[in-house]
């Protein structure tokens, strides 16, 4: 009898835990959206998406953010484009043709999951020092080099968890059709993954724009917008980290327009990863 | 059995890792028949169906010894052509594995590695391999949605198919009617028997009674070993060994 009370008890105890937990979590994410969206939105305006900074974006005035959006979307875009260039080999080489060398691959999947755990602010200070040694100035190829590297691991354990779904069935039978790996790699692996890879790119290109750390020292900051690889650029976490800090009103409008901005283009991002890959479920092959 | 022998394997040993698996295996497979392979589950069947094609090589800690023959040519050693090899037989696993993309394209798959043809002869041939597996009529009409939406037994038929296509002159077929529903089993094993005039058909099975339907020639296995092989009237009719007979009366599986 008293032990079918504790039982209950414990059950409820439980149960209202993980219901606080829940909600605690949900209404942490509404209190950090609703901050972000009440000091942003009512800075947000026409002149502030389409404007560089007037005057220097530490003390000028005028004009919008421009700068960061356009170097953020620089910047991320060509991180991701390098890193996917380098990890879709890497994910697939690891499940193909070292698919029977168990330790191996597994030696390989926990130096990623050590890369990914690495600060940001530590790739930054590493590309920094890189830089010095070659006598290279900030700029927006540094930063793209640096971020790549930052979001390669995330990439590849993101493609990585999807080809290790394709079973050994499926390779078997497409080798007796007379096909060599590299055509099962990219006709059958990629094709039956493809949700997947939508999802590590994007994950990947969600962590490359909000980024502060890593760009910090190796892509500096300007009001300019870049105009070859070799120009220092703005971003914008760093528009947000730079104008924040200010005392004049209306440059902080423009740290919080940089936020409301970032956030939105997060949440586009993975909104849209999610419809992508559901429409290219429907072709892959359950197993 | 007179006649032509297809495949002649010899003294063929395989050992995972330190394990024994196939023992000193002797057999023949007669051109353009149905062999049966037997045996209770884990006696070795579906190894030595992945030894004839070399799909053993995938899997470094698997170590085989002895000769394979294919009309006469040796395949086990022949280093640099595994995949000329394996285009002469047409594998069908256990369960289908349909390739991820439209059913048009997962027959069109193995045509085009093989040479490259030109769009009107490429529909023809598809058209001509999908009603060989009895598939055309049900899936004429939709070859550009993927093979997913198929059924597991039309996805088998596909995959029948698109071996077919490949243009082999062996079929391996590993339990090829285990996942299936009794109908499309059925359709299967006529498939089967249809294709036996200008096929050598390997099919391995535990179940007595489609061996029974279906074997020309027989190979009894237990444990990894060769128990009998013979003429499927023969081996079912009198058995010569204990260990066979036992089998037949279903003593055990």
């Amino acid at each position: 009898m008293i032990k079918k009370l504790v039982r209950t008890i414990e059950e409820g105890f439980f149960r209202s835990f993980m219901f606080l937990s829940t909600c605690i979590i949900i209404f942490a994410l509404c209190l950090i959206v609703f901050s972000i969206l009440n000091k942003g939105i009512p800075s947000l305006s026409f002149e502030m998406i389409s404007q560089t900074p007037k005057g220097g974006f530490y003390f000028g005035r005028e004009g919008g953010i421009l700068n960061a959006i356009i170097g953020s979307l620089y910047l991320s875009a060509g991180a991701t484009i390098l890193a996917l260039a380098i990890s879709l080999p890497v994910a697939l080489y690891m499940n193909i043709h070292l698919i029977s060398r168990k330790k191996t691959v597994n030696a390989i999947r926990f130096l990623l999951d050590l890369l990914w755990g690495i600060p940001s602010i530590v790739y930054g200070a590493f590309g920094f020092s890189i830089m010095i040694m070659l006598g290279m100035k900030a700029s927006l190829l540094a930063g793209i080099i640096v971020v790549a590297l930052l979001i390669i691991p995330i990439m590849i354990r993101a493609m990585d968890e999807g080809f290790k779904t394709v079973p050994p069935g499926l390779t078997e039978s497409s080798l007796s059709l007379g096909a060599t790996k590299s055509e099962i790699a990219f006709r059958i692996f990629v094709r039956q993954c493809f949700p997947f890879i939508i999802t590590g790119i994007l994950l990947s290109f969600g962590r490359a724009i909000g980024d502060a750390a890593s760009v910090l020292f190796t892509t500096g900051f300007t009001d300019r917008i870049p105009t070859s690889l070799t120009q220092q650029t703005a971003t914008l976490p760093l528009s947000v980290f730079f104008q924040l800090s200010s005392p004049i009103p209306e440059v902080k409008n423009r740290a919080y327009a940089a936020a409301v901005i970032l956030t939105i283009i997060v949440l586009l991002i993975s909104i849209l990863s999610r419809i992508i890959s559901g429409v290219y479920k429907k072709s892959s092959i359950k197993f | 059995m007179n006649g032509p022998y297809k495949i002649r394997v010899e003294n063929l040993n395989m050992y995972a890792g330190k394990i024994h698996i196939l023992k000193n295996i002797n057999i023949r497979i007669p051109k353009n028949k149905i062999t049966v392979i037997l045996g209770p589950s884990g006696c070795g069947k579906t190894t030595l169906m992945k030894c004839l094609n070399r799909l053993t090589d995938l899997y470094p800690e698997m170590h085989v010894t002895g000769k394979i023959f294919i009309d006469d040519e040796e395949i086990l050693h022949a280093r640099n052509d595994i995949t000329r090899i394996r285009k002469r037989m047409g594998l069908l696993s256990q369960r289908p594995y349909p390739l991820p993309m439209s059913i048009y394209r997962n027959i069109a798959f193995g045509l085009k590695i093989s040479e490259r043809r030109k769009k009107k002869l490429l529909d023809r041939r598809i058209e001509h391999y999908l009603k060989q597996a009895s598939l055309w009529d049900e899936v004429s009409d939709r070859l550009k949605e993927p093979a997913s939406c198929l059924s597991i037994g039309q996805q088998q038929r596909l995959c029948l198919a698109r071996g077919l296509a490949v243009d082999p002159d062996i079929i391996l077929a590993d339990e090829p009617t285990s996942a299936l529903d009794p109908m499309s089993c059925q359709a299967i094993e006529k498939i089967f028997i249809e294709l036996k005039h200008s096929y050598t058909i390997v099919i391995v099975t535990h179940v007595l009674r489609q061996a029974v339907r279906m074997a020309d020639y027989v190979v009894f296995m237990y444990l990894g070993e060769v128990i009998e092989q013979g003429p499927a009237k023969e081996v079912f009719n009198n058995p010569k060994e204990e260990k066979t007979k036992s089998y037949l009366q279903g003593v055990f599986y």
